[in-house]
């Protein structure tokens, strides 16, 4: 604390940092040193899939258009760490599905929680998307693409404020209903707390199994851990984020967006939870794209690891 | 030094480092939560600028009027070590001391602590040992396993967290913590604060983003969300520096 001598300051060689507390170790990408491993925890699942939505999510929000080659490169990079998802998909129609069909082999359809929010960003209301959406999903599985479903404004809405746990429950269970295999809860402003959280999926896993939802955190109030581990707590196992915090929030002038995948991957691997992903390789997937689109980076984990 | 006071010198800060993760489960929360706030502590110490004595006085007038019930002023260190914290008389003798509000004064000690210390500590009369994951390099599991040892020998209640949002894991932690029953949590206004071991981290959990989670919640802390955050902002002006409070950010008109 404050001015420490030197000796203090250079207790823990970067190293041994990396191998203490980043869980990292000298093994293969994702297992974790087994003389270090943390016990099983109960009550949490064994196994949280990860789904990076960098690529698409945050590079979306961010003000710099990124090169393709760019673009390329980081997915590459992404490729190599153990993530199981990478989301590279965007909006379509279903008579894009062909093409899509050529390349993905994923498609998502993005639903609100709220009429406003469904209005002013996909331009019709809910139901309207609803059926646009079934038009989607059938052609993709008609194809056998899965077809994953999200849910915007899970847990409150830019416009309107407060939504309930009834409405996020209803439009989810219409995703799940017409095919979609997940459905992504979105606090898409970040305004939830462990106790909307808790709140919205006691209601939607009345109708929705947890095997089927994941989560998909924004931090722009610092929440969003807080919120996960709480999901986590009530069985979720699948978990959106974004390598570096990618992302601003278009609703927040200034603030951040999504959870960084780095600072999830220290939580789980502290947690004891198998991600099969190598928190190391990650980081400097981060380190290239923030270089790339010059920014610094919105990881805690990042800031601390690599020198300022 | 400071007068004779009715509340002693009695928060000591630590760092519990047990490694053994136990098992997890979702608890009843507390109905109320007494923050600690330590950023003119804690928050200034670990900033490079070395703050004029007057605004650091503004500051805890200002944290005074939150609704903040305590608020940990300065510490009695020396000024060869920690240059920040040399005016800590004057600061103790320039700030208004508002009736129901507790002003506590660090005297650090840099020693790790395991449960039989912390049970030491609270032996030889302090109120309530606030445990400390000074590197921030906790996460919920062992914040679990932590305190499931410390509480085996110093009741809940005595017992405060304080935990450094270096990697990001802060208010996670902090979570679990209340999970556990422990209902006295340390924190930062704007998150002042950086790491001195690890360049250019962040350090301290933001004050701001904790009481956020906690009214989220429902749960009771007196806080004035609002004077906090025009203390935080004030500190962050004469600071030159950008806030590290979430909270603050996505408020704040750029």
């Amino acid at each position: 604390m404050g001015n420490v001598p030197s000796a203090v300051k250079h207790c823990l060689s970067y190293q041994q940092l990396l191998r203490e507390h980043l869980w990292i170790g000298d093994s293969v990408a994702g297992a974790l040193d087994p003389a270090q491993e943390p016990f099983q925890l109960s009550g949490l699942p064994e196994y949280v899939k990860i789904v990076e939505v960098g690529p698409r999510d945050g590079l979306q929000n961010e003000k710099v258009i990124v090169p393709t080659d760019i673009k390329i490169e980081f997915i590459n990079q992404l490729s190599q760490t153990g993530l199981s998802v990478i989301e590279v998909t965007s909006f379509v129609s279903s008579k894009w599905i062909p093409q899509v069909a050529a390349g993905a082999t994923e498609v998502s359809v993005f639903g609100a929680a709220s009429e406003s929010f469904s209005k002013k960003n996909i331009n019709c209301s809910i139901e309207e998307s609803m059926e646009k959406f079934e038009e989607v999903v059938k052609s993709a599985r008609h194809m056998n693409i899965p077809a994953r479903g999200y849910v915007s404004c899970a847990l409150g809405c830019p416009y309107e404020g407060n939504i309930t746990p009834q409405k996020v429950t209803e439009v989810s269970k219409r995703l799940y209903g017409m095919g979609c295999y997940e459905i992504s809860l979105g606090d898409t402003i970040g305004v939830g707390t462990p106790g909307s959280m808790k709140k919205i999926l006691e209601s939607v896993m009345k109708e929705i199994p947890p095997r089927a939802l994941a989560v998909h955190c924004h931090d722009t109030y610092g929440q969003a851990l807080a919120n996960i581990l709480t999901a986590l707590q009530m069985g979720i196992n699948v978990v959106d984020s974004a390598v570096s915090g990618l992302g601003g929030c278009p609703y927040a002038k200034g603030a951040s967006g999504n959870v960084a995948t780095e600072d999830l991957i220290y939580m789980l691997n502290g947690l004891g939870l198998n991600t099969g992903v190598n928190l190391y390789k990650v980081m400097e997937a981060g380190d290239f794209i923030c270089k790339a689109v010059n920014k610094t980076t919105n990881s805690k984990v990042a800031q601390a690891s690599f020198s300022a | 030094m400071a007068t004779a006071r009715k509340v002693p010198l009695r928060r000591l800060v630590g760092l519990a480092s047990l490694r053994a993760v136990s098992t997890s489960s979702v608890g009843t929360f507390p109905k109320r939560v007494k923050i600690v706030e330590v950023g003119p502590r804690d928050g200034l110490q670990n900033e490079k600028n070395i703050i004029p004595t007057p605004t650091k006085i503004k500051l805890i007038d200002m944290l005074s009027e939150t609704g903040l019930p305590v608020i940990e002023v300065t510490s009695f260190v020396s000024p060869k070590w920690v240059p920040q914290m040399a005016d800590h008389a004057e600061v103790l003798k320039g700030i208004q001391k508002f009736p129901g509000i507790n002003y506590p004064v660090l005297t650090p000690n840099l020693r790790a602590f395991q449960a039989a210390v912390t049970k030491k500590m609270y032996s030889m009369g302090c109120y309530e040992v606030s445990l400390g994951d000074t590197i921030g390099v906790g996460t919920p599991g062992l914040m679990k396993a932590m305190l499931s040892a410390v509480m085996q020998e110093v009741p809940v209640a005595a017992l405060a967290v304080h935990c450094h949002d270096t990697y990001g894991q802060a208010l996670a932690n902090t979570l679990m913590a209340l999970q556990m029953g422990v209902s006295v949590v340390d924190s930062s206004v704007a998150g002042l604060g950086g790491c001195p071991f690890a360049q250019g981290a962040s350090g301290n959990l933001a004050t701001e983003d904790l009481v956020y989670m906690l009214a989220g919640m429902g749960i009771d802390t007196g806080v004035n969300f609002q004077k906090l955050l025009e203390a935080g902002a004030f500190i962050c002006q004469a600071l030159n520096r950008k806030t590290s409070s979430r909270v603050a950010q996505a408020t704040c008109k750029l």
